[in-house]
Protein backbone atom coordinates (compact mmCIF):
# COMPACT_ATOMS: atom_id res chain seq x y z
CA UNK A 1 0.00 0.00 0.00
CA UNK A 2 0.91 3.71 -1.00
CA UNK A 3 1.03 5.70 1.74
CA UNK A 4 1.01 9.21 1.58
CA UNK A 5 2.32 11.53 4.28
CA UNK A 6 0.45 14.38 5.87
CA UNK A 7 2.48 17.39 6.14
CA UNK A 8 2.14 17.71 10.02
CA UNK A 9 4.07 21.89 9.26
CA UNK A 10 1.04 23.08 7.68
CA UNK A 11 -1.99 21.48 9.74
CA UNK A 12 -3.66 23.41 12.50
CA UNK A 13 -4.05 21.04 16.06
CA UNK A 14 -7.60 20.94 16.84
CA UNK A 15 -8.22 21.11 20.09
CA UNK A 16 -11.51 20.55 20.46
CA UNK A 17 -11.22 17.29 18.39
CA UNK A 18 -9.95 14.84 21.14
CA UNK A 19 -12.08 16.05 23.34
CA UNK A 20 -14.65 15.61 21.66
CA UNK A 21 -14.51 11.96 21.43
CA UNK A 22 -15.36 11.25 24.81
CA UNK A 23 -15.90 8.36 26.34
CA UNK A 24 -13.29 6.67 24.51
CA UNK A 25 -10.47 9.54 24.07
CA UNK A 26 -8.46 8.45 27.38
CA UNK A 27 -8.02 5.32 25.84
CA UNK A 28 -7.51 6.22 22.37
CA UNK A 29 -4.06 7.85 23.94
CA UNK A 30 -3.00 4.86 25.09
CA UNK A 31 -3.25 3.94 21.37
CA UNK A 32 1.13 1.95 20.89
CA UNK A 33 0.71 2.10 17.05
CA UNK A 34 1.03 -1.70 16.94
CA UNK A 35 -1.59 -2.03 13.93
CA UNK A 36 -3.73 -5.29 15.34
CA UNK A 37 -6.43 -3.03 14.33
CA UNK A 38 -5.32 -2.45 10.64
CA UNK A 39 -4.11 -6.39 10.08
CA UNK A 40 -7.81 -7.47 11.58
CA UNK A 41 -9.40 -5.33 9.50
CA UNK A 42 -11.15 -6.73 6.11
CA UNK A 43 -11.73 -3.83 3.94
CA UNK A 44 -8.21 -1.48 5.37
CA UNK A 45 -6.72 -2.85 1.88
CA UNK A 46 -9.01 -0.29 0.00
CA UNK A 47 -9.15 2.51 2.70
CA UNK A 48 -7.01 5.89 2.19
CA UNK A 49 -5.64 6.02 5.98
CA UNK A 50 -5.59 2.45 7.60
CA UNK A 51 -7.12 2.15 11.28
CA UNK A 52 -3.90 2.46 12.75
CA UNK A 53 -3.01 5.94 10.94
CA UNK A 54 -6.06 6.94 11.64
CA UNK A 55 -5.96 6.63 15.68
CA UNK A 56 -2.25 8.48 16.00
CA UNK A 57 -4.21 11.59 13.14
CA UNK A 58 -6.61 11.87 15.90
CA UNK A 59 -3.94 12.12 18.69
CA UNK A 60 -2.48 14.60 16.64
CA UNK A 61 -6.03 16.55 16.05
CA UNK A 62 -6.07 16.33 12.50
CA UNK A 63 -9.94 16.36 12.48
CA UNK A 64 -10.34 17.51 8.86
CA UNK A 65 -7.93 14.58 7.87
CA UNK A 66 -10.02 12.24 9.91
CA UNK A 67 -13.20 13.36 8.90
CA UNK A 68 -12.66 13.66 5.53
CA UNK A 69 -11.40 10.01 5.22
CA UNK A 70 -13.09 7.64 3.14
CA UNK A 71 -12.23 4.91 6.14
CA UNK A 72 -14.83 5.86 8.01
CA UNK A 73 -17.40 4.65 5.30
CA UNK A 74 -15.49 1.37 4.70
CA UNK A 75 -16.00 0.19 8.40
CA UNK A 76 -18.37 -2.31 8.26
CA UNK A 77 -18.87 -2.85 11.84
CA UNK A 78 -17.59 -6.39 12.25
CA UNK A 79 -15.76 -5.25 15.95
CA UNK A 80 -12.95 -7.25 14.74
CA UNK A 81 -9.98 -4.76 15.64
CA UNK A 82 -11.72 -4.03 19.03
CA UNK A 83 -11.95 -7.29 20.03
CA UNK A 84 -7.97 -7.66 19.48
CA UNK A 85 -6.86 -4.14 20.03
CA UNK A 86 -4.42 -5.07 23.17
CA UNK A 87 -5.23 -1.88 25.04
CA UNK A 88 -8.89 -2.36 25.07
CA UNK A 89 -10.04 0.69 22.95
CA UNK A 90 -13.16 0.53 21.58
CA UNK A 91 -12.24 1.33 17.79
CA UNK A 92 -15.27 0.32 16.24
CA UNK A 93 -17.30 2.41 18.57
CA UNK A 94 -15.32 5.22 17.77
CA UNK A 95 -15.56 5.12 14.08
CA UNK A 96 -19.17 5.13 15.05
CA UNK A 97 -18.75 8.94 16.62
CA UNK A 98 -16.62 10.10 13.98
CA UNK A 99 -19.08 9.04 11.42
CA UNK A 100 -21.54 10.99 13.53
CA UNK A 101 -19.14 14.06 13.28
CA UNK A 102 -18.78 13.89 9.70
CA UNK A 103 -22.10 13.85 9.05
CA UNK A 104 -23.34 16.59 11.48
CA UNK A 105 -20.38 18.40 9.68
CA UNK A 106 -21.89 17.72 6.51
CA UNK A 107 -18.78 17.15 4.70
CA UNK A 108 -19.89 16.59 1.30
CA UNK A 109 -17.51 13.41 -0.40
CA UNK A 110 -19.76 11.26 1.86
CA UNK A 111 -22.71 12.39 0.30
CA UNK A 112 -23.77 8.65 -1.00
CA UNK A 113 -23.13 6.90 2.25
CA UNK A 114 -24.81 9.49 4.50
CA UNK A 115 -27.80 9.64 2.25
CA UNK A 116 -28.25 6.17 2.37
CA UNK A 117 -28.29 5.77 5.91
CA UNK A 118 -30.61 8.90 6.30
CA UNK A 119 -32.74 7.17 3.72
CA UNK A 120 -33.38 3.81 6.19
CA UNK A 121 -33.51 6.15 9.17
CA UNK A 122 -36.60 8.62 7.49
CA UNK A 123 -38.54 5.32 6.25
CA UNK A 124 -38.17 4.02 9.76
CA UNK A 125 -39.10 7.14 11.34
CA UNK A 126 -42.19 6.89 8.83
CA UNK A 127 -43.69 3.32 9.70
CA UNK A 128 -41.44 2.40 12.85
CA UNK A 129 -39.80 -0.62 10.54
CA UNK A 130 -37.75 -0.86 7.58
CA UNK A 131 -38.83 -1.26 4.38
CA UNK A 132 -36.01 -2.24 1.86
CA UNK A 133 -37.93 -1.12 -1.51
CA UNK A 134 -39.02 2.75 0.32
CA UNK A 135 -35.19 3.00 1.44
CA UNK A 136 -33.72 2.23 -1.89
CA UNK A 137 -36.11 4.78 -3.75
CA UNK A 138 -35.10 7.94 -0.63
CA UNK A 139 -31.69 6.65 -1.46
CA UNK A 140 -31.84 7.03 -5.52
CA UNK A 141 -34.21 10.30 -4.86
CA UNK A 142 -31.52 11.97 -2.77
CA UNK A 143 -28.63 10.97 -4.14
CA UNK A 144 -28.88 10.00 -8.17
CA UNK A 145 -32.02 8.64 -9.64
CA UNK A 146 -29.37 6.64 -12.36
CA UNK A 147 -28.62 4.43 -10.02
CA UNK A 148 -31.11 2.66 -9.78
CA UNK A 149 -29.73 0.70 -12.87
CA UNK A 150 -27.24 -0.96 -10.76
CA UNK A 151 -29.88 -1.93 -8.74
CA UNK A 152 -32.14 -3.23 -11.11
CA UNK A 153 -30.80 -6.84 -11.62
CA UNK A 154 -30.99 -7.70 -7.88
CA UNK A 155 -34.52 -5.93 -7.65
CA UNK A 156 -35.43 -8.50 -10.51
CA UNK A 157 -34.41 -11.17 -8.61
CA UNK A 158 -36.01 -10.55 -5.16
CA UNK A 159 -39.49 -9.58 -7.16
CA UNK A 160 -39.25 -12.83 -8.73
CA UNK A 161 -38.65 -15.04 -5.68
CA UNK A 162 -40.97 -13.30 -3.57
CA UNK A 163 -38.56 -11.27 -1.33
CA UNK A 164 -39.80 -7.80 -2.29
CA UNK A 165 -43.13 -6.76 -2.85
CA UNK A 166 -43.68 -3.19 -5.01
CA UNK A 167 -45.63 -0.81 -3.74
CA UNK A 168 -45.63 2.92 -3.97
CA UNK A 169 -44.53 4.77 -0.87
CA UNK A 170 -45.66 7.03 1.09
CA UNK A 171 -43.26 10.02 1.78
CA UNK A 172 -45.47 12.57 3.64
CA UNK A 173 -47.47 12.71 6.23
CA UNK A 174 -47.68 12.04 10.09
CA UNK A 175 -44.88 9.36 10.67
CA UNK A 176 -44.88 6.19 13.77
CA UNK A 177 -42.20 7.26 15.19
CA UNK A 178 -42.36 11.11 15.11
CA UNK A 179 -42.85 11.82 18.67
CA UNK A 180 -39.60 9.38 19.56
CA UNK A 181 -37.36 11.34 16.99
CA UNK A 182 -38.51 14.88 17.89
CA UNK A 183 -37.89 13.92 21.23
CA UNK A 184 -34.02 12.86 20.93
CA UNK A 185 -33.19 15.55 19.03
CA UNK A 186 -34.56 18.09 21.84
CA UNK A 187 -32.39 16.26 24.27
CA UNK A 188 -29.63 16.01 21.82
CA UNK A 189 -30.09 20.11 21.65
CA UNK A 190 -30.76 19.61 17.66
CA UNK A 191 -33.83 21.43 18.03
CA UNK B 1 -40.04 -22.37 27.88
CA UNK B 2 -41.37 -19.11 26.76
CA UNK B 3 -39.77 -16.35 24.87
CA UNK B 4 -40.79 -12.96 23.31
CA UNK B 5 -39.50 -12.61 20.21
CA UNK B 6 -38.51 -9.76 18.22
CA UNK B 7 -37.79 -10.70 14.36
CA UNK B 8 -37.29 -7.65 12.93
CA UNK B 9 -37.59 -5.90 9.77
CA UNK B 10 -35.55 -8.36 7.54
CA UNK B 11 -37.57 -10.99 8.22
CA UNK B 12 -40.81 -9.34 7.48
CA UNK B 13 -39.49 -8.71 4.13
CA UNK B 14 -36.15 -9.84 2.42
CA UNK B 15 -35.49 -12.64 4.86
CA UNK B 16 -39.01 -13.98 5.30
CA UNK B 17 -37.86 -17.80 5.17
CA UNK B 18 -36.15 -17.30 8.49
CA UNK B 19 -39.31 -16.11 9.99
CA UNK B 20 -41.09 -18.89 8.63
CA UNK B 21 -38.50 -21.31 9.64
CA UNK B 22 -37.71 -19.79 13.09
CA UNK B 23 -41.47 -20.94 13.83
CA UNK B 24 -41.48 -24.09 12.41
CA UNK B 25 -38.57 -25.38 14.01
CA UNK B 26 -39.15 -23.38 17.72
CA UNK B 27 -42.38 -24.80 17.94
CA UNK B 28 -41.53 -28.89 16.56
CA UNK B 29 -38.79 -27.96 19.88
CA UNK B 30 -41.72 -27.19 21.91
CA UNK B 31 -40.26 -23.64 22.76
CA UNK B 32 -43.25 -21.39 23.31
CA UNK B 33 -42.53 -17.89 20.93
CA UNK B 34 -44.59 -15.15 21.41
CA UNK B 35 -44.16 -12.33 18.83
CA UNK B 36 -43.45 -8.83 20.59
CA UNK B 37 -46.71 -6.45 19.65
CA UNK B 38 -46.15 -3.31 18.25
CA UNK B 39 -42.13 -3.81 17.69
CA UNK B 40 -40.41 -0.98 15.58
CA UNK B 41 -36.75 -1.21 13.98
CA UNK B 42 -33.88 -1.42 16.25
CA UNK B 43 -32.09 0.98 13.96
CA UNK B 44 -29.98 -1.66 12.06
CA UNK B 45 -26.43 -0.25 11.52
CA UNK B 46 -27.88 3.08 9.72
CA UNK B 47 -28.76 4.89 13.32
CA UNK B 48 -25.35 5.26 14.83
CA UNK B 49 -24.36 7.62 12.39
CA UNK B 50 -27.00 9.60 13.05
CA UNK B 51 -27.69 10.01 16.48
CA UNK B 52 -26.13 8.10 20.09
CA UNK B 53 -29.26 8.66 22.25
CA UNK B 54 -31.38 7.46 19.05
CA UNK B 55 -29.41 4.23 18.94
CA UNK B 56 -29.94 3.31 21.86
CA UNK B 57 -34.06 4.63 22.32
CA UNK B 58 -35.39 3.14 19.31
CA UNK B 59 -34.01 -0.80 20.85
CA UNK B 60 -35.29 0.44 24.62
CA UNK B 61 -38.67 1.26 23.22
CA UNK B 62 -38.78 -2.61 22.16
CA UNK B 63 -37.34 -3.71 25.75
CA UNK B 64 -40.06 -1.54 27.79
CA UNK B 65 -42.41 -2.87 25.58
CA UNK B 66 -41.15 -6.78 26.59
CA UNK B 67 -41.57 -6.00 29.95
CA UNK B 68 -44.98 -4.25 30.32
CA UNK B 69 -46.47 -6.57 33.41
CA UNK B 70 -44.08 -9.06 33.22
CA UNK B 71 -41.55 -10.84 35.49
CA UNK B 72 -38.26 -12.48 33.49
CA UNK B 73 -38.46 -11.63 29.86
CA UNK B 74 -36.01 -13.76 27.58
CA UNK B 75 -36.11 -11.46 24.45
CA UNK B 76 -34.87 -13.39 21.63
CA UNK B 77 -33.77 -11.49 18.41
CA UNK B 78 -32.71 -13.82 15.73
CA UNK B 79 -31.48 -11.41 13.49
CA UNK B 80 -27.89 -10.52 14.64
CA UNK B 81 -27.73 -6.58 14.22
CA UNK B 82 -30.98 -6.58 16.24
CA UNK B 83 -29.48 -8.47 18.77
CA UNK B 84 -26.22 -6.29 19.02
CA UNK B 85 -28.62 -3.12 19.10
CA UNK B 86 -30.59 -4.34 21.80
CA UNK B 87 -27.75 -6.16 24.24
CA UNK B 88 -26.12 -2.16 23.93
CA UNK B 89 -28.99 -0.98 25.25
CA UNK B 90 -28.35 -3.57 28.26
CA UNK B 91 -24.56 -3.04 28.18
CA UNK B 92 -24.31 0.68 27.92
CA UNK B 93 -26.98 0.93 30.89
CA UNK B 94 -24.59 -1.42 32.87
CA UNK B 95 -21.63 0.61 32.18
CA UNK B 96 -23.21 3.87 32.71
CA UNK B 97 -26.78 3.60 34.89
CA UNK B 98 -27.55 7.60 34.36
CA UNK B 99 -28.17 6.21 30.57
CA UNK B 100 -30.95 4.89 32.02
CA UNK B 101 -32.82 8.31 33.01
CA UNK B 102 -32.44 9.62 29.66
CA UNK B 103 -33.51 6.59 27.57
CA UNK B 104 -36.69 6.75 29.64
CA UNK B 105 -37.34 10.59 29.18
CA UNK B 106 -37.54 9.72 25.54
CA UNK B 107 -39.59 6.89 25.69
CA UNK B 108 -41.84 8.71 27.97
CA UNK B 109 -43.63 10.52 25.05
CA UNK B 110 -44.80 6.92 24.49
CA UNK B 111 -45.43 6.38 27.96
CA UNK B 112 -43.06 3.78 28.11
CA UNK B 113 -40.45 2.95 30.58
CA UNK B 114 -37.60 0.48 30.08
CA UNK B 115 -36.37 -1.05 33.57
CA UNK B 116 -33.37 -3.66 32.09
CA UNK B 117 -35.69 -6.51 33.43
CA UNK B 118 -35.11 -7.84 30.06
CA UNK B 119 -32.41 -10.34 28.97
CA UNK B 120 -31.36 -9.99 25.08
CA UNK B 121 -30.58 -13.42 23.57
CA UNK B 122 -29.18 -14.13 20.24
CA UNK B 123 -31.93 -17.35 18.46
CA UNK B 124 -28.39 -19.26 18.19
CA UNK B 125 -27.85 -18.89 21.95
CA UNK B 126 -31.60 -20.26 22.54
CA UNK B 127 -31.05 -23.25 20.01
CA UNK B 128 -27.27 -24.06 21.27
CA UNK B 129 -27.69 -23.75 25.10
CA UNK B 130 -31.40 -23.61 25.84
CA UNK B 131 -32.73 -26.21 23.64
CA UNK B 132 -29.12 -28.25 22.93
CA UNK B 133 -27.66 -30.49 20.63
CA UNK B 134 -28.87 -33.36 22.87
CA UNK B 135 -32.58 -32.54 22.51
CA UNK B 136 -32.35 -31.50 18.73
CA UNK B 137 -30.62 -34.71 17.77
CA UNK B 138 -33.58 -36.53 19.46
CA UNK B 139 -35.90 -34.61 17.48
CA UNK B 140 -34.37 -35.55 14.19
CA UNK B 141 -36.50 -37.89 11.62
CA UNK B 142 -33.91 -37.48 8.87
CA UNK B 143 -30.38 -37.08 9.50
CA UNK B 144 -28.54 -35.29 7.38
CA UNK B 145 -25.86 -37.54 7.21
CA UNK B 146 -23.39 -36.59 4.37
CA UNK B 147 -24.40 -33.12 3.57
CA UNK B 148 -21.30 -31.11 4.03
CA UNK B 149 -22.57 -28.42 5.94
CA UNK B 150 -19.95 -24.76 6.73
CA UNK B 151 -21.17 -22.49 9.48
CA UNK B 152 -21.09 -18.94 9.30
CA UNK B 153 -21.49 -17.00 12.43
CA UNK B 154 -20.44 -13.77 10.80
CA UNK B 155 -19.12 -11.03 13.01
CA UNK B 156 -22.26 -9.61 15.42
CA UNK B 157 -23.53 -12.90 16.77
CA UNK B 158 -20.25 -13.00 18.71
CA UNK B 159 -18.76 -9.57 18.60
CA UNK B 160 -18.57 -7.20 20.56
CA UNK B 161 -20.99 -9.15 22.62
CA UNK B 162 -20.11 -12.78 23.41
CA UNK B 163 -22.11 -13.69 26.44
CA UNK B 164 -22.55 -17.75 24.76
CA UNK B 165 -19.36 -18.09 22.11
CA UNK B 166 -15.93 -17.28 21.52
CA UNK B 167 -15.67 -14.07 19.61
CA UNK B 168 -13.18 -15.15 17.41
CA UNK B 169 -13.57 -19.12 16.83
CA UNK B 170 -17.52 -19.49 17.63
CA UNK B 171 -18.69 -23.25 17.82
CA UNK B 172 -22.15 -23.31 19.21
CA UNK B 173 -23.26 -23.84 15.48
CA UNK B 174 -21.14 -26.61 15.03
CA UNK B 175 -22.33 -28.39 17.55
CA UNK B 176 -26.10 -28.20 16.33
CA UNK B 177 -25.55 -28.96 13.29
CA UNK B 178 -23.14 -32.32 14.42
CA UNK B 179 -26.51 -32.56 16.22
CA UNK B 180 -28.32 -33.31 12.61
CA UNK B 181 -25.74 -35.35 11.16
CA UNK B 182 -24.22 -33.03 9.24
CA UNK B 183 -20.54 -33.32 8.12
CA UNK B 184 -19.42 -29.91 9.22
CA UNK B 185 -17.15 -28.58 6.77
CA UNK B 186 -14.24 -26.46 8.04
CA UNK B 187 -14.87 -22.82 7.65
CA UNK B 188 -11.79 -20.89 8.50
CA UNK B 189 -13.71 -17.52 7.86
CA UNK B 190 -16.70 -18.44 10.07
CA UNK B 191 -16.60 -15.26 12.39
CA UNK B 192 -15.37 -13.03 9.54
CA UNK B 193 -17.65 -10.05 8.25
CA UNK B 194 -19.68 -10.36 4.95
CA UNK B 195 -19.47 -6.63 4.65
CA UNK B 196 -23.03 -5.38 5.51
CA UNK B 197 -24.03 -2.17 4.17
CA UNK B 198 -20.43 -2.23 2.20
CA UNK B 199 -22.78 -4.30 -0.36
CA UNK B 200 -25.07 -1.38 -1.30
CA UNK B 201 -22.81 1.66 -0.56
CA UNK B 202 -19.27 0.32 -1.40
CA UNK B 203 -20.40 -2.45 -3.56
CA UNK B 204 -16.91 -3.58 -4.55
CA UNK B 205 -15.50 -4.16 -1.53
CA UNK B 206 -18.56 -5.69 -0.62
CA UNK B 207 -18.00 -8.38 -3.45
CA UNK B 208 -14.19 -8.39 -2.42
CA UNK B 209 -15.21 -9.52 1.24
CA UNK B 210 -17.82 -11.85 0.05
CA UNK B 211 -15.62 -13.50 -2.36
CA UNK B 212 -13.31 -14.58 0.61
CA UNK B 213 -16.04 -16.02 2.65
CA UNK B 214 -17.50 -18.03 -0.49
CA UNK B 215 -13.39 -19.44 -1.65
CA UNK B 216 -12.83 -20.67 1.91
CA UNK B 217 -15.48 -23.10 2.04
CA UNK B 218 -15.32 -24.38 -1.65
CA UNK B 219 -16.24 -27.87 -1.46
CA UNK B 220 -18.78 -27.34 0.91
CA UNK B 221 -22.58 -28.46 -0.32
CA UNK B 222 -24.08 -25.08 1.74
CA UNK B 223 -23.49 -22.65 4.13
CA UNK B 224 -25.45 -22.53 7.27
CA UNK B 225 -26.36 -18.76 8.61
CA UNK B 226 -27.92 -17.45 11.44
CA UNK B 227 -27.87 -13.50 9.92
CA UNK B 228 -30.46 -12.30 7.39
CA UNK B 229 -27.67 -9.32 6.10
CA UNK B 230 -25.36 -12.08 6.53
CA UNK B 231 -27.72 -14.78 4.48
CA UNK B 232 -28.45 -12.08 1.99
CA UNK B 233 -25.00 -10.94 0.94
CA UNK B 234 -23.54 -14.64 0.50
CA UNK B 235 -27.12 -15.79 -1.25
CA UNK B 236 -27.56 -12.56 -4.04
CA UNK B 237 -24.20 -11.75 -5.31
CA UNK B 238 -22.94 -14.82 -6.46
CA UNK B 239 -23.20 -14.09 -9.92
CA UNK B 240 -20.90 -11.07 -9.24
CA UNK B 241 -19.00 -12.88 -7.11
CA UNK B 242 -18.30 -15.44 -9.79
CA UNK B 243 -17.59 -12.72 -13.02
CA UNK B 244 -14.32 -11.70 -10.03
CA UNK B 245 -13.16 -15.15 -9.24
CA UNK B 246 -13.64 -15.96 -13.29
CA UNK B 247 -15.35 -19.07 -12.32
CA UNK B 248 -18.79 -20.16 -11.55
CA UNK B 249 -19.28 -19.98 -8.14
CA UNK B 250 -22.93 -21.71 -6.55
CA UNK B 251 -23.58 -22.96 -3.52
CA UNK B 252 -27.01 -22.46 -1.74
CA UNK B 253 -27.07 -20.30 1.68
CA UNK B 254 -29.75 -21.25 4.00
CA UNK B 255 -30.59 -20.39 8.06
CA UNK B 256 -29.44 -22.83 10.53
CA UNK B 257 -33.17 -22.75 11.36
CA UNK B 258 -34.19 -24.39 8.06
CA UNK B 259 -31.54 -27.04 8.41
CA UNK B 260 -33.03 -28.19 11.50
CA UNK B 261 -36.25 -28.47 9.70
CA UNK B 262 -34.79 -30.52 6.84
CA UNK B 263 -34.10 -32.71 9.59
CA UNK B 264 -36.51 -32.28 11.67
CA UNK B 265 -38.72 -33.42 8.58
CA UNK B 266 -40.90 -30.72 8.56
CA UNK B 267 -42.36 -29.88 5.02
CA UNK B 268 -40.53 -27.41 2.82
CA UNK B 269 -43.08 -25.01 2.65
CA UNK B 270 -43.20 -24.70 6.33
CA UNK B 271 -39.21 -23.58 5.79
CA UNK B 272 -39.60 -21.33 3.07
CA UNK B 273 -36.86 -23.16 0.83
CA UNK B 274 -38.33 -21.15 -2.23
CA UNK B 275 -36.90 -17.98 -1.31
CA UNK B 276 -33.39 -18.74 -1.32
CA UNK B 277 -32.69 -17.25 -4.18
CA UNK B 278 -29.75 -19.79 -5.32
CA UNK B 279 -31.47 -23.00 -5.52
CA UNK B 280 -30.79 -26.28 -3.17
CA UNK B 281 -33.09 -28.75 -5.36
CA UNK B 282 -29.74 -30.64 -5.58
CA UNK B 283 -29.94 -31.13 -1.26
CA UNK B 284 -33.05 -33.31 -0.81
CA UNK B 285 -31.85 -35.26 -3.57
CA UNK B 286 -28.29 -35.62 -1.76
CA UNK B 287 -30.01 -36.24 1.02
CA UNK B 288 -31.86 -39.55 -0.41
CA UNK B 289 -28.63 -40.69 -2.23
Amino acid sequence: MIEEAVDLTSQEFDRGFMSALAPAREKLRACIQCGTCTASCASAYAMDYTPRQLWRMIQLGLKDEVLNSKALWLCSICYSCTLYCPRGIPLTETIGTLKRMAVNEGIRKHKESRNFYRAVMDTVRNHGRMDEVEVMIRYFLSTNPLMAVNYAPLALTMLSKGKVSLGLPKLVGPGKLDKLFDKVEELEGKR
Amino acid sequence: MKYTYYPGCSLKATAKEYDLSTRAVMSELGAEFEELEDWTCCGASAVETISYLLALALPARNLALAEQGKGNIQFVASCTACYVNHRKVEERVRETPDLLDTINEALSVEGLAYTGKAKVRHLLDVIANDVGPEAIAGRVKRPLVGLRVAPYYGCQTVRPYSPFDDPDQPESMDRVLAALGTQVYPNPMKAQCCGGTLLTTKREVGIKLVSNLLEAVEGADCIATVCPMCQMNLDAYQGQVSQKLGRPVSIPILYLTQLLGLAFGLPEKQLGLGYNIVPFESLPAKLAA
